[in-house]
């Protein structure tokens, strides 16, 4: 059956007259700390084991419990997992919150509200469902004072009804999520069956959303950002750990850490093959790390914007005085302390230079859980390569929020722990320095203390290739053309740009991180509702390589989509790239917070193109009340005069 | 130069070795650019003396510091040792992180009372309550040599700069400090005490968890003057020290004869025996509350009070206490840090 059927549903007291299978998003408005998580994640995973495309974005307050809270969870038949910005189906248990946020949605939405609220009175476009929920809580709970705890399941039993969910899979979903709670799941079934049974008997289906069993999820797992990086980082040998709590990154190292208590404790000793410190500040993580790094183990820590601000010292030592580390930045939106529950790529051109002097510094961006998982791998082998800091740049988005994906694959490779000097080295080189670039790839030899090994001096100061202080003007100008040097080479170790879509098309789009699954998304927009076709380069690194000049070189019109007010990797790529390719660079910018939706992309492009867009686009799309008007100038980008309609020049196409 | 103690015992042609056949020159390091008379230069002269009476493999020895005169010192002493001049303030925590990599490390860190006191005061409280394993030694000349003189968190008050300013801020006693923040050996030496400042730096290689080693170190520069109380006149005639310290390494079998009723023994975690010979009262160093109270006492004469202040030899180190493997962390073959692929399936499964 076709994902988009329209039935009629026959003896409804209102019929529904059209059916949208596996194509909607449902937002659970609620209070922080009520417990809705566990309700939430049952709703999301019940999706997922019906074979169904589902990702479940927290919008959370910074705060412990009290202040609105909102999931969402989007399912959608063709695989689209950025955040959707119309809201199909809202679940409305937060009085605080609830007026604005039935005001807010389109028309012929739904809405499943807490029955005392009487929102139906608010708006007559949409549906309203009323449910008593204390009623209903207060016959499968007798005790009062857990009520509040399994309340929120009951929206899940109503939602299974009504969007034909399999209630089995609901169960299942329960049970897994709480192990061996018996008690807990006893109520929590009750609460589940108790919605279920009270839609039944009081409900009429009057939205057109269900969900139907696909296959689209056999073989897949459902799991955060930062979690999968903290499996990459284990399965990398990473020895030694300092971190200091923040959000969005704490979950990394918290994962990791059950993780290596697990599988990473001698069995015959049952001591442990790593060391993980809660350091007292940022300043003291990335301190042990370089440290350690130095010490030659493999060290990481992982913050956010804050605590990038606070190591940046210390980053232009370990680039300066080339030691090992992998840094994982969960950014989230700043300045300051900003919105720390809330998504952004604002990072990017602060930590690409991170520290004072002339410092260029390595980044991995990666665009899925997959990649937080291998990048983590590749981090540790490229920061011992290089010997210097590696950054990863994930976001809150990525980070903390669930994602579809494939299975992780085993790493295969060895660990390249870099130039290392042993006999057989010293013996070639005769003569060691450590900063001496005897390979011309502009890497030195590196000696570990308690190895035996030659020692030098390590410091901050101005050195020569032997490592000694020296002020001199030769030396210093030296030592940083090497540096350059050592970061040219690395372009040909980073992770390659991702090239897709139609390498003729006139548009292109160059994107990153989180921003990839809005993009992909956007694209099918573009080409759907205006016949646009769009060429897509995802970047992956920094130093960039060779491919984004071809890229740039074969557009003509090139729009960086990015989380931030400033346009910060465009105005990265317009340092790294000629004032020519840099000219050609269009931004089209999101930064409210939010993750970033496909609309908010394709209207800002269709605009920058000067092309209209249809108001009935799409098929699919226009059965869903979806396509309504943009949020607002989110990206303040510059708008273009008349859309050029040239090809793009066709040269040779590197890969 | 060969140091005072050992010239009567060397013969033309044999240089006299330590335990380890090492000779005493391998223990040095570049020379001094610090200035001449420099309480920092016979404190590193005392490091070299320890470090090569002890038989410490220079080779397992990491050398760190912040910034600052006092932070240069590492590059003075023992040369064939990797050592680590990092960021101001801040070498506690790459001390850390060194020694968590590689726990066989000997590790010992030189900072001055701003490089601790002021800019790293946050990272010397937290080292403390670790325990890492670490010889901290504070250079202590109460002013900023590198930048020409200026008040640091230890000058006394009343002291007074070149300039005639007058320090009126309570000094912090790094000492006192660590005691309250749970450190297990805690001394106060004078550079120019040179019998002390060799024991204490001997009992601290001895020493499982952090050595701390506040060091009067007077700043020729800046900070000698009348009115100065880090002074070399000023530090002289106010010395108090607690008792003669005396150490037997654990690989010298010599048992001391003392009069049990004037000298406490201290049994180190190694073996080693401390003897402290009392002197100016009847001073226990490991009482944790009369330590601090013989501090403050001292302090409010004016004086200094000077020995090992406090010992606590058994109190688990900052690796004990992260239960972290007997070899290196750093060069743990893949095998032990990589676990096999049933781990990925199991963990992938968890999240199907």
């Amino acid at each position: 059956m076709a994902p988009t059927d329209v039935a009629a549903q026959p003896g409804a007291a209102q019929p529904v007259t059209r059916r949208i299978i596996n194509d909607l998003s449902i937002q659970v408005a609620t209070v922080n700390g009520s417990g809705s998580q566990t309700a939430n994640l049952v709703l999301l995973r019940s999706i997922f084991q019906m074979g169904v495309p589902v990702s479940g974005k927290n919008m959370f307050p910074s705060n412990i419990a009290g202040l609105p809270t909102w999931y969402t969870i989007r399912a959608n038949h063709q695989g689209y997992v950025a955040r959707k910005k119309e809201i199909d189906f809202l679940v409305a248990m937060n009085v605080e919150t609830a007026r604005e946020d039935v005001l807010a949605l389109e028309p012929g939405a739904a809405v499943l509200y807490d029955e005392p609220l009487k929102l139906s009175t608010l708006r007559n476009d949409l549906v309203f469902y009323a449910v008593p929920f204390d009623k209903i809580v207060a016959q499968v709970c007798h005790d009062a004072k857990l009520r509040r705890l399994v309340k929120n399941m009951i929206y899940d039993g109503v939602l299974s009804k009504l969007l034909e969910i399999d209630l089995a899979e609901m169960e299942h979903a329960l049970r897994r999520q709480l192990g061996k709670k018996t008690k807990a799941i006893e109520l929590n079934l009750a609460a589940l069956e108790a919605g279920f049974a009270f839609a039944g008997e009081h409900l009429v289906k009057q939205d057109p959303y269900v969900i139907e069993r696909m296959n689209k999820t056999a073989g897949m797992i459902l799991v955060e950002g930062n979690a999968a990086a903290a499996m990459g980082c284990m399965l990398a040998g990473v020895t030694v750990i300092a971190w200091y709590p923040i959000t969005p990154s704490s979950s990394l190292p918290e994962t990791l850490i059950s993780y290596m208590r697990k599988y990473r404790v001698d069995k015959e000793t049952g001591k442990a093959t790593f060391a993980i410190v809660q350091a007292e500040d940022e300043i003291a993580a990335i301190g042990m790390v370089v440290g350690a790094g130095w010490a030659g183990a493999r060290a990481m820590t992982s913050t956010s914007g804050p605590g990038i601000s606070l190591m940046g010292e210390f980053a232009g030592l370990a680039y300066y005085a080339e030691l090992p580390g992998v840094v994982f930045d969960i950014q989230r939106v700043g300045p300051s302390t900003g919105l720390p529950t809330r998504t952004a790529q604002g990072d990017i051109l602060k930590v690409a230079t991170l520290s004072h002097g002339d410092t260029k510094q390595i980044l991995l961006i990666p665009a899925s859980a997959e990649e937080c998982y291998t990048m983590a791998m590749v981090a540790f082998d490229l920061a011992e390569r290089f010997q210097t800091l590696v950054f990863v740049m994930s976001d809150l988005d990525l980070g903390m929020n669930t994602w579809m994906s494939n299975t992780f694959t085993y790493p295969d490779a060895p660990l390249d722990r870099g130039k290392l000097l042993d006999d057989a080295a010293l013996k070639r080189l005769g003569e060691w320095g450590r900063y001496r670039d005897v390979d011309g790839d502009g890497i030195p030899y590196r000696t570990i203390p308690g190895t035996g090994s030659p020692a030098y001096f390590t410091r901050g100061s101005g050195h020569n290739e032997k490592g000694q202080y020296s002020e001199r003007p030769d030396d210093y100008v030296n030592n940083m053309e090497r540096l350059s040097r050592k970061f040219e080479t690395a372009k040909d170790y980073v992770p390659k740009p991702i090239l897709t879509g139609d390498l003729d098309s006139d548009i292109a789009i160059v994107g990153y991180g989180s921003s990839h699954w809005a993009i992909e998304e956007s694209r099918d927009q573009l080409l759907r509702e205006v016949g646009a076709s769009t060429a897509y380069m995802r970047l992956r690194a920094y130093p960039f390589t060779e491919e984004l000049e071809a890229f740039i070189d074969h557009h003509q019109r090139i729009y960086v989509v990015e989380q931030n007010r400033d346009a910060q990797m465009l105005s990265l790529m317009r340092l790294a790239l000629s004032a020519e390719r840099g000219a050609k660079l269009r931004k089209v910018l999101h930064y409210n917070g939010l993750p970033i939706d496909a609309r908010s992309i394709t209207d800002e492009i269709l605009a920058q193109e000067g092309i209209a867009r249809p108001t009935h686009a799409g098929a699919s799309e226009a059965l869903v009340s979806a396509s309504g008007p943009s949020e607002g100038p989110e990206g303040s980008a510059a708008r273009s005069g008349a859309p050029e309609r040239e090809r793009a020049g066709v040269g040779p196409r590197r890969r | 130069m060969i140091n005072e103690t050992l010239k009567s015992s060397i013969t033309p042609g044999a240089p006299k070795t330590n335990r380890i056949g090492l000779e005493h020159t391998l223990y040095r390091g570049g020379k001094t650019t610090l200035c001449a008379g420099c309480g920092h230069n016979a404190i590193s002269e005392r490091i070299i003396d320890a470090f090569f009476e002890m038989g410490v493999d220079p080779k397992q020895v990491i050398k760190l510091s912040g910034i600052g005169c006092s932070s240069k010192s590492p590059a003075y002493f023992l040369g064939t040792s990797h050592g680590f001049n990092s960021v101001h303030g801040r070498m506690p925590s790459v001390g850390t992180g060194a020694v968590l990599a590689n726990r066989k490390l000997i590790a010992i860190g030189v900072s001055g009372d701003g490089d601790t006191g002021a800019i790293g005061i946050g990272q010397f409280v937290h080292l403390m309550r670790r325990n890492v394993p670490l010889i901290y030694i504070i250079e202590d000349n109460g002013c900023y040599g590198l930048t020409k003189g200026q008040f640091s968190p230890t000058a006394d008050v009343g002291s007074k700069l070149k300039t005639g300013v007058v320090n009126d801020l309570t000094p912090i006693d790094t000492c006192a400090l660590a005691i309250e923040l749970g450190a297990s050996f805690v001394a106060r030496s004078f550079s120019g005490d040179k019998k002390q400042l060799l024991s204490i730096l001997k009992a601290s290689l001895s020493h499982r968890g952090t050595a701390l080693i506040d060091v009067i170190s007077p700043c020729v520069t800046f900070n000698d003057h009348e009115g100065s109380t880090k002074s070399y006149a000023y530090v002289k005639d106010h010395d108090e020290p607690l008792g003669e310290v005396s150490f037997v390494p654990y690989f010298e079998d010599i048992s001391v004869e003392y009069d049990a009723g004037t000298t406490t023994e201290v049994q180190m975690h190694d073996g080693s025996k401390l003897y402290l010979k009392k002197m100016a009262e009847d001073y226990d160093p490991t009482d944790k509350l009369n330590a601090v109270r013989v501090i403050h006492e001292t302090a409010r004469r004016g004086e200094f009070a000077t020995g090992i202040l406090y010992i606590e030899p058994d109190k688990p180190d900052f690796l004990e206490l992260l239960n972290v493997v007997d070899e290196p962390l750093a060069t743990l073959p893949v095998e032990r840090v990589r676990p096999g692929r049933e781990v990925l399936t199991e963990i992938m499964d968890s999240l199907r």
